[in-house]
């Protein structure tokens, strides 16, 4: 299988602490990859760099096989799906506004129709972003970067203050676009349950990576599970 | 009366010149208002007294200084202000302040200027020859074309920087590319209400736009329109009753906005 991402010794340094310390590892194509850590584990650090939204790094970071410091061309591939954007609530924005940003043309419109169906956002779509639900808003965000076509979706714990029941419907979201449409999926989550009914594998982050393999083998290793769960993660940064 | 006055010469050019500045300032101005720099035109604008003031005093053609002075200053403090991490109010106040500051030492070293001063700060749309109003509606259609073209791409950057960047939407640029649009914009904007009274122009009808509640392309239609009939109706107005064009078009542009507060808390808009 091909490469998606590679990534080697990255190393990101804050004045006073390395936010990630010697963090390499691979993804490939159709895998669904679950990043878990505590909060201040450097996932979003991690997610800024592998966007290009943090060059400050040392270490490298290859998309199909080129470095990104070369070629910005692997951004087209990516849909990303932020932790909860922030915009105004009185944005004069409607759901058809949003997931067309950006674009260059209208070409593609029987396409945004299906994605909006498949997102069962298809009613909303006149209605001004602000207005919806926080989980109705995640489907919106996940709509809009699916419309570029992306061979990979990276998602920043897109679930953080949504309904349970959005929640499994964007699970379920999730799992129809990895195993139908071969969406190679990159996602931090705090939900350990969820990565494991989710993710094909999964990395353990707590500034070096503590582990990067299926997750079968992560989540049958009880001694694993309890030793990189949450609540020890947490203690262990305590520690340092 | 009210009749005769279309027949002017004078009056053609100054509804035709406002109505164009009318569009102008509610396009680039709904960009401004969303990305909350609704004070930058006003900052612009006084930066342009130090460029005014410049030109009278060497002896160009005011106008001429005051686009480069404030293009230039605007463009400036952009780049000060990501250096070195100043907030957007702050650096909106050391603009505006730097600009009359400049003016004001200018007008003094030069022991004072004649009665021009006045038309930029109040504005003097009636005055408006015809090389202004074609120069009007060239900055005018420019700008339009480069925003029609770009508009995604613009309002990407300005609704969520991060995804844009993500989108590989050149952000910084893009940035830029408003300041200078704004730049252009105000100095081009003085003839019609002034230094003192431009972020009216930018912000009141898109403030006012905005509360319909409705998607991009329809609050900038509805903005538009605000700001022509505030415009059409101010001059007129002012002519027949023999007072300030600028004074009256803000004011008709504030009973608009007051009018569609009033329709809103009657429970006759939605919610936002």
């Amino acid at each position: 299988m091909l490469n998606i991402v590679e990534i080697s010794n990255l190393i990101v340094k804050y004045p006073d602490v390395k936010a990630l310390d010697d963090v390499s590892f691979v993804v490939k194509e159709g895998d669904f990859l679950g990043i878990i850590g505590p909060n201040g584990a450097g996932k979003s650090t991690l997610f800024d760099c592998m966007l290009n939204l943090n060059t400050k790094y040392d270490g490298t970071i290859k998309f199909f096989d080129k470095d990104i410091r070369k070629s910005k061309d692997y951004l087209k591939e990516i849909g990303y799906v932020p932790q909860k954007p922030i915009f105004e609530k009185n944005f004069p924005v409607t759901v058809n506004d949003v997931v067309r940003m950006g674009l260059k043309d209208e070409s593609n419109e029987e396409k945004i129709d299906d994605i909006l169906q498949q997102l069962w956002i298809h009613e909303l779509s006149e209605r001004r972003i602000g207005e919806l639900s926080g989980g109705q808003q995640q489907r919106v965000f996940i709509a809009k970067a699916l419309v570029t076509n992306p061979k990979i979706l990276i998602l920043d714990e897109p679930v953080t203050g949504i309904d349970q029941q959005s929640i499994d419907l964007f699970y379920s979201i999730l799992r129809e676009l990895n195993s139908k449409q071969k969406i190679t999926i990159i996602w931090s989550s705090h939900d350990l349950d969820a990565v494991n009914q989710l993710a094909n594998h999964v990395a353990c982050l707590n500034r070096t990576l503590f582990f990067h393999g299926e997750s079968e083998k992560f989540f049958s290793d009880d001694k694993l599970v309890k030793q990189y769960s949450e609540a020890s993660m947490q203690e262990h940064m305590h520690h340092h | 009366m009210s009749l005769e006055i279309l027949t002017y010469s004078f009056m053609h050019r100054a509804l035709i010149s406002g109505i164009a500045i009318a569009i102008l300032c509610s396009v680039v101005g709904l960009f401004l208002v969303l990305r909350r720099y609704s004070l930058f035109g006003d900052a612009i604008a006084h930066s342009s007294f130090g460029g005014i003031a410049l030109g009278l005093l060497a002896g160009v053609y005011p106008l001429w200084t005051a686009y480069g002075v404030s293009i230039i200053s605007a463009l400036i403090i952009t780049k000060i202000k990501d250096r070195y991490n100043i907030s957007g109010d702050a650096s909106i106040a050391v603009l505006l302040s730097s600009g009359i500051a400049v003016g004001l030492v200018i007008i003094s070293l030069s022991g004072g200027f004649s009665i021009d001063i006045f038309s930029f700060l109040f504005g003097s749309i009636l005055l408006v020859s015809v090389n202004d109003t074609v120069l009007i509606l060239a900055l005018t259609g420019a700008i339009l074309i480069v925003i029609l073209l770009m508009y995604r791409q613009l309002l990407y950057s300005t609704f969520n920087e991060e995804q844009a960047k993500v989108s590989g939407i050149p952000v910084e640029k893009i940035n830029y590319l408003i300041i200078f649009m704004a730049g252009i914009t105000v100095v081009t904007s003085i003839q019609l209400v002034g230094v003192l009274l431009i972020s009216a122009l930018f912000v009141i009808p898109n403030v006012t736009a905005i509360m319909y509640g409705r998607g991009f392309k329809q609050t900038a239609i509805i903005s538009m329109t605000l700001s022509v009939s505030s415009v059409v109706i101010g001059i007129i107005v002012s002519y027949i009753f023999d007072i300030t064009p600028a004074g009256t078009i803000v004011l008709i542009s504030i009973g608009f906005l007051a009018g569609t507060m009033g329709i809103k808390s009657a429970g006759l808009l939605s919610k936002n």
